[in-house]
């Protein structure tokens, strides 16, 4: 891509020092922004009606959500699957853009990281609500229990369970090895007692040795080849526990590529938002420039692209396939119960993200914000409308049901995003929101090839 | 800048701070050439050259993220395999005992993670973190290695005067900014 033509991604007068400085400061000198408290206690009020939601669907159990036979997924794996897509554009964009050397890496990784750490936090909750037994969730763990049962290999709900765990784990090691170099550097620059000691234990005696760099770097490498596999096998292996039934509407081959299309695309709107809303929070508008928002702005569009030309392939098959019930599924997704929601998908992720091929709205940060928002609104719906219109009217219509989400399912939903809210707003404060030490390597390179 | 008084005093070894990158990494070379060995190099980012002018090269993390990936996957797809096959044979579905393509998806996240796992943990390992003291930190200038500081550091062999004598005046004519010696 090219990256020179009209603003520079790294001001041409910062230095090492300057990088370091500020963003350490925002850590540990700034006070925070007003516009910072107030969306804490909007969050951390959401978090609490989250935790009492989660409190009245463990006491009382899984009929306090819509889901019932035949529309028996429902709302949290609606929302699983639309958390672990946000996710994934956090691990792809770290990793990728790390093997292909893209210089606006540097800026961003930090926030995409986190946001996928705190993703799938949200996300891996869902289906433990769903379990309905959640206290017999270690069932789905292969050990030598007493009854001399072994979980179903043969099923995709074993198969998620697997995966999710290795993206927790994969996520929670990537973003602290991340974090490692930054957190000595936010140690030598403590000045407080407590501060010095907490960012001295987490930094582990880090002392950017150029022989720890170098096998730094090995093991980060490693990581980064790794992620586009994991974040595939992910969404992929979520995607099978649609397509591998025989439900109509979800037995599609194209669903594992196309789901993960999706995940990239609601990720890069939510990198989009968050880079939006920090740059303008902390004064961040030098190191997170219109440019990035630009790039941002490209990727959203390349994955709107190709989740658009998704939706085509799936009516293209359910038509071709000339069976009669996929094709019942379809004109019900147009006219039946649901179909307001199929038809404000195709508005948002379709009409309405061709925006993006603008450069000015690329690089208006209100614009973008705003066309993050609606895409992944747009997501959503996508993944309501799957889940939804699939199950609500299969084979039998004397099975045939229209249900629709309880108050309940709404707690959950939005208590989980302020619960995601939350936890980024505590990250900015005490973890630098910019990776300074790829900042200090991008500032080298700069210096470098001039 | 502390002299190099005090001959009978043990040291841990010298410390010297360049102004460039460029600077540290052509010191760092010269230094094992006029023999100096288990040099150590301090730079706010990984500074391309810097470990191999230092005499390090490191080859084994990819390798054996590898292998313990493969090793991994061994053991994921074993695990399903002898559940489903030795331990616990049930039929569901008219499929076969050794369903392999359904065993696949597991097989796959075991060995990535393991693999991942072991490339973090060798690096560590490798690294010797954590490790809460060392002597460069207690050098009053070592934080600027998080900032725009670069450092040689040559170990004490003898902690002879002549020793550290050489040492200091081969540093000064590298073009070192302060040299200083770090207690042990």
């Amino acid at each position: 891509m090219a990256h020179n033509d009209r603003q520079p991604l790294i001001p041409p007068s910062l230095t090492h020092t300057a990088v370091s400085d500020r963003i350490s400061g925002i850590v540990l000198d700034q006070p925070s922004p007003g516009a910072w408290k107030l969306a804490f206690v909007v969050s951390a009020a959401l978090a609490l009606v989250f935790l009492g939601a989660l409190v009245a669907v463990f006491t009382t159990g899984v009929g306090l959500f819509g889901i019932n036979i035949p529309v028996a997924w429902g709302f949290p794996i609606v929302n699983t699957i639309w958390w672990i897509g946000i996710a994934h554009a956090g691990t792809l964009i770290s990793a990728v853009l790390l093997l292909t050397r893209q210089p606006w890496r540097a800026s961003i990784n930090r926030l995409a990281e986190a946001m996928a750490m705190f993703a799938i936090v949200c996300a891996g909750i869902y289906p433990l609500l769903h379990l309905g037994r959640p206290w017999l969730a270690y069932y789905l763990l292969p050990y030598p229990d007493t009854m001399d049962l072994w979980p179903q290999w043969r099923s995709p709900l074993v198969w998620d369970f697997f995966a999710i765990a290795t993206y927790l784990i994969y996520t929670m090691s990537f973003l602290y090895l991340s974090l490692l170099p930054d957190f000595a550097t936010l140690r030598d620059r403590a000045r407080a007692r407590y501060t010095q000691i907490l960012y001295g234990v987490l930094a582990m005696g880090w002392r950017n040795s150029a022989i720890h760099w170098a096998r730094y770097e090995r093991a980060n490498k490693v990581m980064a080849v790794v992620a586009a596999p994991i974040v595939v096998s992910v969404t992929g292996i979520i995607s099978l526990d649609l397509a591998v039934s025989i439900v109509p509407g979800f037995h599609f081959t194209i669903f594992p590529p196309y789901f993960v299309a999706g995940a990239l695309f609601s990720g890069f709107s939510t990198v989009a938002m968050l880079a939006v809303i920090m740059r303008t929070l902390f004064g961040l508008k030098t190191l997170i420039t219109r440019q990035h928002l630009d790039y941002l702005g490209r990727m959203m569009l390349v994955f709107a692209l190709v989740v658009d030309y998704a939706y085509t392939q799936e009516m293209f098959t359910a038509w071709y396939s000339g069976d009669n019930f996929y094709r019942t599924v379809y004109l019900d997704r147009w006219t039946g119960p649901y179909a307001p929601v199929w038809w404000s998908m195709i508005f948002l992720n379709v009409v309405l993200v061709q925006l993006l091929w603008f450069k000015r709205v690329r690089r208006t940060p209100w614009a973008i914000f705003c066309l993050a928002v609606t895409s992944n609104v747009g997501m959503w719906l996508e993944r309501f409308q799957i889940v939804f219109t699939s199950t609500h009217a299969d084979y039998m219509p004397s099975a045939w049901d229209t249900v629709w989400p309880t108050s309940w399912d709404w707690l959950v939903y939005t208590g989980s995003l302020g619960l995601f809210s939350l936890l980024i707003l505590v990250f900015v404060r005490v973890a630098p929101l910019v990776s300074m030490h790829d900042m200090r390597a991008a500032i080298h390179e700069r210096d470098s090839h001039g | 800048m502390r002299g190099i008084a005090m001959a009978s005093q043990q040291i841990y070894g010298t410390i010297a701070r360049f102004e460039t990158a460029a600077q540290l990494v052509g010191a760092a070379a010269a230094a094992r050439k006029a023999g100096y060995r288990h040099l150590d190099a301090f730079a706010p980012f990984p500074v391309p050259g810097l470990a191999p002018a230092l005499g390090f090269r490191e080859r084994r993390i990819p390798a054996l993220a590898l292998l313990i990936g493969i090793l991994g996957a061994a053991a994921g797809f074993f695990t399903q395999w002898y559940s489903a096959v030795i331990d616990y044979p049930i039929v569901v579905g008219g499929k076969p005992l050794a369903s392999w393509q359904a065993f696949l998806p597991v097989t796959f996240e075991t060995g990535v993670l393991s693999g991942v796992l072991a490339a973090i943990i060798a690096m560590l390992i490798g690294n010797r973190l954590p490790q809460p003291y060392h002597p460069v930190f207690n050098d009053s200038e070592f934080d600027r290695a998080s900032g725009d500081g670069f450092f040689l550091l040559i170990p004490s062999v003898s902690a002879t005067a002549e020793e550290r004598t050489t040492t200091h005046d081969f540093l000064k004519g590298e073009g070192a900014l302060n040299i200083r010696e770090l207690e042990p």
